[in-house]
């Protein structure tokens, strides 16, 4: 008889959601689901709002990587005034999102999946987490926070806050760089390069002992998807679409993101409100691809900046043609961490970021505007339509967390059928599935325009509703 | 002395005052030793415990599964604290409400039918995709609420100022600046 198992909070994720698992008649499993349970709305209810707002509006779907939307959105409201921003307001919002990207990452490796790989698996639930590793290594523990704070002071000393600064606005940003602003962050690289160097160390340490991790943990076929420069160069800003395969071939290049409906499909799943972004041409659900950190290291040839290329070049051979695993998402974070700072560390010295002229101005000019970049998690698209007037009439929004739901899917199926046999529930599948959405750092107060929590309940239901087995987690 | 134990809880929201909890730092080092965090986003305790002493709750109340565990919060907990704009106000996901009567039908309508290209459908899955509510409600619509912290988000140090004196025993005031919405 099928059964299905629930998992019910999955916890240390950005977001709420649950996971089932079915079970064919042979008590093997046969599928998963991710299933994600908030929604707010923001795609309806920004309608008649003027589009300037949204740059104030939209960085409230998520506090993680409110900097994403404040720049998507920035970016969409570009395209409805058809300019081209100050090439210092260029530079000034990559710094910002640089200093997102060291936060986010530094946030997803640290505080929420390095209790998994430092402490172990098996480590009880309760020291389980960023707590249990200031116990086990204070100083280890301060290096990570104190790497997410950098990142987070960077967007401070440029938007006046840490977490949803009023900053970047349609046709460039509000101010520039501080002299102060420029010191502080020169000051504070080289602590940041030294954690980073420590925490690839730790990876590294972690690889040797995690190979059957890196075996089952999301290694699967699927297309890649990022956004890279003219030449390849890993962009997070800028640049165009580019789709590989797992064997590495590019199966389209330069596709203009701003056409994105060209290519990419929507599909609902009904017992989710996360929606599954597919590439057309391969239709639903063959058109599955990945974004995100390890996307955009499979798809771009060189980091541009020459600590994260060394990196790069190991991290490549990890792989047949594209890297597959997605327990090397962690890997990916840590060398896009080491770009960012040296990307940062050229823009300190670039007397651009001090201009005067960083916003162009214009009136309505197209009525419909796509703003894209590069979230720490994956490409995020912000299409806005708007009347002469520059009221919104609609929205879409897709973001990095959604275009991994399918790859989610397989990765919990192909752990749980490492782990789950007949009707048994052994106890360190939970943590290990838990963990391979974790990989992904869903963000899903994003994904879904909208999170908590409820106990981890995990049945197996027969088709009748019956229960087969239940064991809860407290 | 025996620690406080303190939880922190995620309803319709953006994470957005979580992660400004994270913002304190270097003071979660010093925090660790001072409150026992027994239940949060950040830690796998998948069951909301009896006896806490206080929680901060972020988001607003925009679901079923919100409102059910915000009931079984307030029966288990001595203190509870809006946490955020959304909690205190409803702030950006109560924009909703002004769709009027509709608001849900339409709000969904334009998610997963319309920007849909392959099985346009409304999702629904009794026990695991909760529904919305008809208006999405601040916390003290709710249940009773015991202190309010203002912000979208609450900068560190305003979590801060309110931990500390909580930490003392004292009734949390805040004024001046710490009463800034936005």
């Amino acid at each position: 008889m099928s059964k299905r198992i629930v998992i019910d909070p999955v916890t240390r994720i950005e977001g709420h959601a649950k996971i089932s698992i079915f079970m064919d008649d042979a008590g093997n499993v046969s599928d998963a689901i991710f299933h994600v349970v908030e929604f707010r709305g923001f795609e309806k209810f920004c309608e008649g709002r003027p589009y300037g707002e949204m740059p104030g509006i939209t960085p409230r779907i998520c506090g993680i990587c409110p900097v994403s939307h404040l720049l998507a959105s920035a970016k969409a409201g570009d395209a409805i005034m058809a300019v081209k921003i100050p090439p210092a307001a260029d530079k000034l919002r990559r710094l910002m999102n640089l200093g997102q990207i060291v936060q986010s990452h530094a946030l997803s490796f640290f505080h929420l999946s390095a209790p998994d790989f430092l402490l172990g698996w098996d480590t009880p639930p309760a020291q389980r987490n960023v707590f249990g590793i200031i116990a086990a290594n204070k100083e280890l523990a301060r290096a990570g926070i104190r790497l997410r704070q950098f990142g987070q002071e960077i967007i401070e000393i440029l938007g006046g806050k840490k977490i949803h600064p009023a900053w970047a606005v349609p046709g460039g940003v509000r101010s520039a760089l501080s002299d102060e602003g420029r010191a502080k962050i020169r000051a504070w690289l080289p602590e940041a390069f030294a954690t980073t160097k420590v925490a690839f160390d730790l990876w590294k340490k972690t690889m040797e002992t995690h190979q059957r991790e890196m075996q089952i943990f999301g290694n699967f076929s699927s297309l890649f998807m990022g956004l890279v420069a003219p030449d390849g160069t890993w962009e997070h800003h800028g640049g165009k679409l580019r789709f590989t395969d797992s064997s590495g071939s590019i199966i389209a290049d330069q596709l203009e993101p701003q056409k994105y409906y060209e290519f990419i499909g929507e599909s609902v799943q009904a017992n989710s409100y996360l929606k599954s972004p597919y590439y057309l041409p391969l239709g639903f659900p063959d058109g599955m691809y990945r974004v995100g950190p390890l996307a955009r290291l499979n798809v771009c040839e060189q980091m541009g900046v020459p600590k994260a290329d060394a990196e790069l070049k190991l991290f490549k051979k990890l792989g047949r043609g594209a890297v597959t695993s997605s327990f090397l998402y962690h890997y990916a974070r840590l060398i896009e961490i080491l770009a960012s700072l040296e990307y940062i560390e050229r823009y300190v010295d670039d007397k651009d970021l001090s201009a005067e002229c960083l916003r162009a101005d214009a009136g309505i000019n197209n009525l419909r505007g796509v703003g894209v970049s590069e979230a720490p998690r994956g490409t995020l698209f912000h299409d806005y339509t708007v009347d002469r007037n520059g009221l919104l009439k609609k929205v879409n929004l897709i973001v990095a967390t959604g275009q991994n739901n399918l790859a989610m899917n397989q990765t919990v199926a192909q752990i749980a059928r490492h782990y789950v046999r007949g009707n048994d529930i052994p106890e360190p599948m939970l943590n290990r599935i838990e963990h391979g959405i974790r990989c992904y750092d869903p963000c899903l107060s994003c994904s879904t325009h909208a999170v908590g929590q409820m106990p981890l309940h995990i049945q197996l239901l027969g088709q009748d509703g019956k229960v087969l087995n239940e064991i809860a987690r407290g | 002395m025996e620690r406080l134990k303190v939880a922190t809880v995620w309803l319709g929201g953006c994470a957005g005052c979580h992660m400004s909890f994270l913002d304190l730092d270097e003071f979660l080092i010093d925090l660790a030793g001072m409150i026992e965090l027994v239940y949060s986003p950040v830690i796998d305790v998948k069951e909301y415990p009896k006896n806490v002493d206080v929680c901060l709750i972020e988001g607003a109340v925009c679901n079923e599964d919100n409102l059910e565990i915000l009931h079984k919060i307030r029966a288990r907990t001595k203190v509870l604290v809006s946490f955020g704009d959304c909690a205190v106000t409803g702030n950006v996901p109560a924009i909703r409400d002004q769709l009027g009567a509709g608001n849900v039908k339409n709000v969904l309508q334009r998610a997963y039918i319309e920007n849909a290209q392959n099985n346009p459908c409304v999702p629904k899955a009794d026990g695991i995709v909760p529904q919305l509510l008809a208006r999405v409600m601040p916390v003290h619509e709710a249940v009773h609420v015991d202190y309010f912290l203002p912000g979208c988000p609450p900068p560190a140090e305003r979590i801060k100022a309110l931990m500390v004196q909580v930490l003392e025993g004292k009734t949390p005031k805040l004024e001046g600046a710490n009463l800034k919405f936005g």
